[in-house]
């Protein structure tokens, strides 16, 4: 069901500051909107992202129903070693993603 | 000729009001809520204003999605970097957007996502730096169509 977009350069030089843009598909129901009838329909949203960088947390942000569905985060990181990054999202009713990149640093 | 004058006497009316508007508004027309979040991130800390740069769209068409940059100008060495980022807003059913927690390791203290706006307001980030200082940037955005509480066809 849910799908994750990620972009991760492939190569970086030692110590290059590189972007990493990522996609998580997710409804993110606020919670404040009603049916027809007149129900509030249950909030839904996902609350947290971490990054890590080989086991290393670099980046994590918590989420609130302000923002937009599909959450599109970019951010930073220092490309020090070749290894692999690892992206966590989780939310409401149990809702757990994750999704690996991998870099090579010469 | 008596309509040009009621007319006349209205616009001379309506301007004074509007003079008078703009003279009595605060220079920091914050909500209490917003100000209770920003103490809720900040403590009893002063917070700074400058160094941290908010990118919003000033007119924003669709408030569903609405992309946003913050960015801080500060170094990213391990004795001296930015701690986390906060965004609050003044207008939509909860007063924050997000908080994002980075290192010294990530070289730039910058972040995008998309946001939702429940109304035309002011946005405001906050960012923590290493040494416990606050600094804060805020903008205020126009939006067309709103997000979040409209109803579910």
């Amino acid at each position: 069901m849910a799908s994750a977009l990620i972009n991760v350069p492939a190569k970086a030089k030692r110590g290059d500051i590189i972007e990493i843009k990522t996609l998580m598909s997710h409804i993110m129901e606020t919670g404040y909107r009603h049916t027809a009838s007149g129900e509030i329909v249950p909030r839904d949203i996902i609350t947290s992202f971490t990054c890590r960088y080989n086991g290393t947390e670099i980046f994590r942000a918590d989420l609130f129903p302000a923002i937009a569905a599909n959450p599109f985060i970019t951010f930073f990181t220092t490309a020090t070693e070749s290894g692999r990054f690892e992206f966590e999202w989780i939310g409401d009713r149990g809702f757990s993603e994750t999704a690996t990149a991998s870099i090579t640093v010469e | 000729m008596h309509d040009q004058s009621t007319r006349r006497d209205f616009i001379a009316l309506a301007g004074s009001a509007a003079v008078f508007a703009v003279t009595l508004r605060p220079a920091e027309a914050t909500p209490a809520t917003l100000a209770a979040a920003i103490r809720n991130v900040v403590g009893a800390e002063p917070v700074k204003t400058g160094k941290v740069k908010l990118d919003v769209p000033p007119l924003v068409e669709n408030g569903n999605t609405v992309p946003m940059t913050v960015s801080v100008a500060h170094p990213m060495a391990p004795e001296d970097h930015v701690v986390s980022i906060h965004v609050l807003n003044e207008k939509n059913p909860q007063p924050n957007i997000s908080n994002f927690y980075l290192g010294p390791h990530a070289g730039r203290a910058q972040v995008s996502t998309r946001i939702r706006l429940a109304d035309s307001q002011k946005i405001v980030a906050i960012a923590k730096l290493s040494d416990g200082s606050f600094w804060s940037a805020s903008v205020e955005v126009v939006v067309t169509l709103a997000a979040c509480t409209e109803d579910v066809i």
